[in-house]
């Protein structure tokens, strides 16, 4: 038997050193150009890779630990939330609206993100970000796959979620993004890490998963906030990489500052068009609601934002050039989506409803500026059209914006009663925006986004030319059971039996 | 001045994380929210493990905050004794 | 730079015109009605007259917004592209010079009583 040596145990820094910097090696017979050929040509000038730290100074022996403690914690709730019918305690089943769109086009962008990390991570020739990269694939991909797994028990007893592998490639409110994940993972590593690592991560996981989960803990809803909340304990470290990320390109060469602003512009206005199907969850879909959109807005995009900014401020990056603009839109957006996704709702794979008296006074009292004075008097009015029994549908199929690909719902800066149309024209075609933002996005690489894949034009062409029925084959939306006003729906007539016979013998 | 903040899961194990938190940094913001604690602190924000330690009644790893944490913000420095976020 | 890349690219726009087997795309909105929440997307054979794309596609389309019936059509200010333009209410879309993807707009002074 061998005498035990009494090592003395690395500290964290020799630890990180050993298992990090250490397993990188110097090329011998093939050129380094040849080896990460993908390192240069957004311009991003680095000098000194080893200059790069990881904050958290995780290794890998510590990350398969603490991971698998994650996941030990998330199952053993799933498993009680499965064999305790967790699924009628929720609130109601109008809640569970958000979650279809959170497994339609939340859960598909994590597994976009597995797929972006795990190609950044091979093409960054540092050992630092290659390792951090590699550790967020695979958090990236167990995100997907817990996110699919705790909602799969919904999927056993309410429409709607059956079908969102097919409705994340085609159905019209998933191209924001997915267009967002797209348009990342076509650009080079540096952009992929400020647009994932710095606008999704840092800027808007917070407003995602924090507020969201925190509702999904006030409507009952005991595997939503396991799956949000065991996926947000990574995001703290994906942020911390983000940000180390940005730091790194701004203190690496003084020419890398105009190229990461450039960035920030583009990818804070991006991820701040996909938070419009956040906004609408937060403010018309809980039906216990936490705080209003607005109310998170200002805490994690508001303060944290301007502390972020206030920070970067050295080294010359200003707040991204959409920020004023999104302020604005905050008071409008959730308002200005829901009643969209409301008069579609025959092509949604979730329900929708007129918001009653309740809620309309909810959402007076947290927009005291907006609310009442734009948006109250268009649900009146469908409410109206519904008590004639002559319900509002809106069979105009919508522009789209070829930038974010949403319908353009959006009103000018300053006038909420104007739409606002923005149009350019290149080699000959014309194409239209939501927002001087998205064009602005457009005009910097027009050749990238004239291939955009647009929902709506894309129903006239083949394979669906037009064909409403055809279309919703196609997208795996079934109609009269995943679509329509939640009022009389399979959900809203199964959950209230089912709650009934929880309750009585 | 700007805010730093971190958020943990309201569970047995964070309980007497967030005590030491609170007996380290007085200038400190608890918040209470639906199954998550956040705390606010101005510019900086230490965690002991010291603290936790004694809180706790055993032998505590930093690297197990991860667990448990939520979110945070501001630029994080770690080692073995302390977890700090600032903005400096 | 028309986009960033490691050597020549061109992209492919996925909705040209002849992708739509002899029609086209037509944009029209309603200034300041917004019960519609977005411009309507109209696919029409560019032959379509502009009398047959009112009266037979978009009547039907803004009929839930009490102000549909008062519209005087005679009177209603047109845009193209954003700039104030007289449409030849005979001729047909391609004559007016509604190409692909062309964006109308128009206005009704004095309606707005859901908004505006």
């Amino acid at each position: 038997m061998d005498t035990p040596v009494n090592k003395k145990k690395l500290s964290l820094k020799e630890k990180y050193s050993y298992l990090t910097r250490d397993l990188a090696w110097e090329p011998s017979y093939q050129k380094k150009e040849d080896l990460f050929p993908y390192a240069t040509y957004e311009g991003i000038k680095v000098h000194d890779w080893s200059k790069w730290e990881d904050p958290f100074r995780l290794t890998m022996d510590a990350y398969w630990k603490y991971q698998a403690e994650k996941e030990r914690k998330f199952y053993a709730i799933i498993d009680a939330f499965a064999q305790n019918n967790g699924h009628l305690k929720l609130t109601d089943a109008r809640y569970l609206s958000a979650l279809k769109i959170f497994l339609q086009a939340i859960s598909p962008g994590e597994y976009a993100a597995h797929k972006g990390f795990a190609r950044t991570g091979r093409e960054f020739p540092g050992v630092g970000p290659q390792v951090a990269c590699q550790m967020q694939a695979i958090d990236e991909i167990r995100h997907a796959q817990t996110q699919i797994h705790a909602m799969s028990n919904y999927n056993k007893f309410y429409n709607g979620f059956h079908g969102f592998a097919d409705q994340r490639d085609r159905i019209w409110y998933t191209s924001v993004p997915r267009s967002f994940f797209d348009d990342a993972m076509a650009s080079g590593p540096f952009e992929f890490m400020i647009a994932i690592g710095f606008s999704f991560e840092y800027v808007l996981t917070n407003l995602l998963f924090v507020p969201f989960m925190s509702g999904a803990a006030y409507n009952g809803d005991m595997s939503t906030v396991t799956f949000g909340f065991s996926a947000q304990s990574d995001e703290a470290r994906h942020m911390t990489l983000g940000l180390e990320c940005i730091k790194f390109m701004l203190e690496q060469d003084p020419d890398n500052v105009p190229i990461v602003q450039k960035w920030i512009d583009k990818w804070f206005w991006r991820g701040f068009r996909v938070l419009g199907l956040v906004s609408t969850m937060m403010d018309y879909m809980l039906p216990k609601r936490v705080m209003s959109w607005r109310e998170a807005w200002d805490i994690y995009g508001e303060e944290n934002g301007n502390a972020l900014f206030n920070d970067l401020a050295r080294y010359g990056i200003r707040p991204p050039k959409g920020w004023g603009d999104a302020a604005e839109a905050v008071d409008h957006m959730s308002h200005q989506f829901m009643l969209a996704l409301y008069q579609w709702n025959f092509g949604t794979a979730f329900h929708s409803w007129i918001p009653s008296d309740n809620d309309m006074d909810w959402l007076s009292k947290k927009y005291p500026n907006t609310f009442d004075k734009y948006y109250r008097p268009r649900w009146e009015h469908i409410k109206k059209l519904e008590a004639n029994g002559t319900p509002f549908k809106n069979y105009g199929l919508a522009k789209n914006c070829q930038t974010c690909q949403l319908p353009c719902v959006f009103t000018e800066p300053g006038d909420p009663t104007t739409l606002c149309h923005r149009e350019t024209e290149y080699k000959g075609e014309h194409y239209h925006f939501c927002s001087d933002h998205c064009r602005d996005i457009f005009q910097e690489e027009p050749e990238k986004y004239v291939q955009a894949w647009l929902p709506m034009p894309q129903l006239f062409q083949e394979p669906i030319n037009g064909d409403l029925e055809a279309w919703m084959k196609w997208v795996s939306l079934v109609d009269g059971e995943d679509n329509g006003d939640y009022q009389g729906s399979h959900d809203q007539t199964s959950f209230e039996k089912w709650r009934e016979m929880a309750t009585s013998n | 001045m700007s805010t730093v903040f971190i958020a943990f899961q309201t569970n047995e194990e964070t309980r007497p994380i967030i005590e030491a938190i609170e007996l380290d940094n007085p200038a400190a913001t608890v918040y209470q929210e639906p199954a998550m604690v956040k705390i606010d602190a101005p510019d900086e924000l230490v965690i002991r493990r010291e603290t936790i330690e004694e809180q706790m009644g055993r032998e505590y790893d930093l690297q197990e905050l991860q667990v448990n944490l939520i979110t945070m913000s501001g630029h994080l420095s770690e080692d073995e004794d302390t977890f700090t976020l600032s903005w400096k | 730079m028309t986009v960033v890349s490691r050597k020549e690219y061109i992209g492919v726009p996925r909705d040209r015109v002849e992708n739509f087997n002899g029609k086209q795309l037509i944009y029209v909105s309603w200034d300041q009605h917004l019960l519609f929440a977005a411009s309507f997307l109209l696919c029409l054979p560019p032959e379509t007259c502009f009398r047959d794309m009112v009266e037979q596609n978009l009547v039907a389309l803004i009929e839930a917004d009490p102000d549909a019936a008062l519209v005087e059509w005679d009177k209603v200010v047109w845009l193209k592209g954003n700039e104030a333009w007289k449409p030849d209410w005979e001729a047909s879309l391609a004559d007016n010079g509604i190409n692909h993807k062309a964006h109308l707009r128009f206005q009704t002074p004095g309606l707005n009583t859901v908004c505006g």
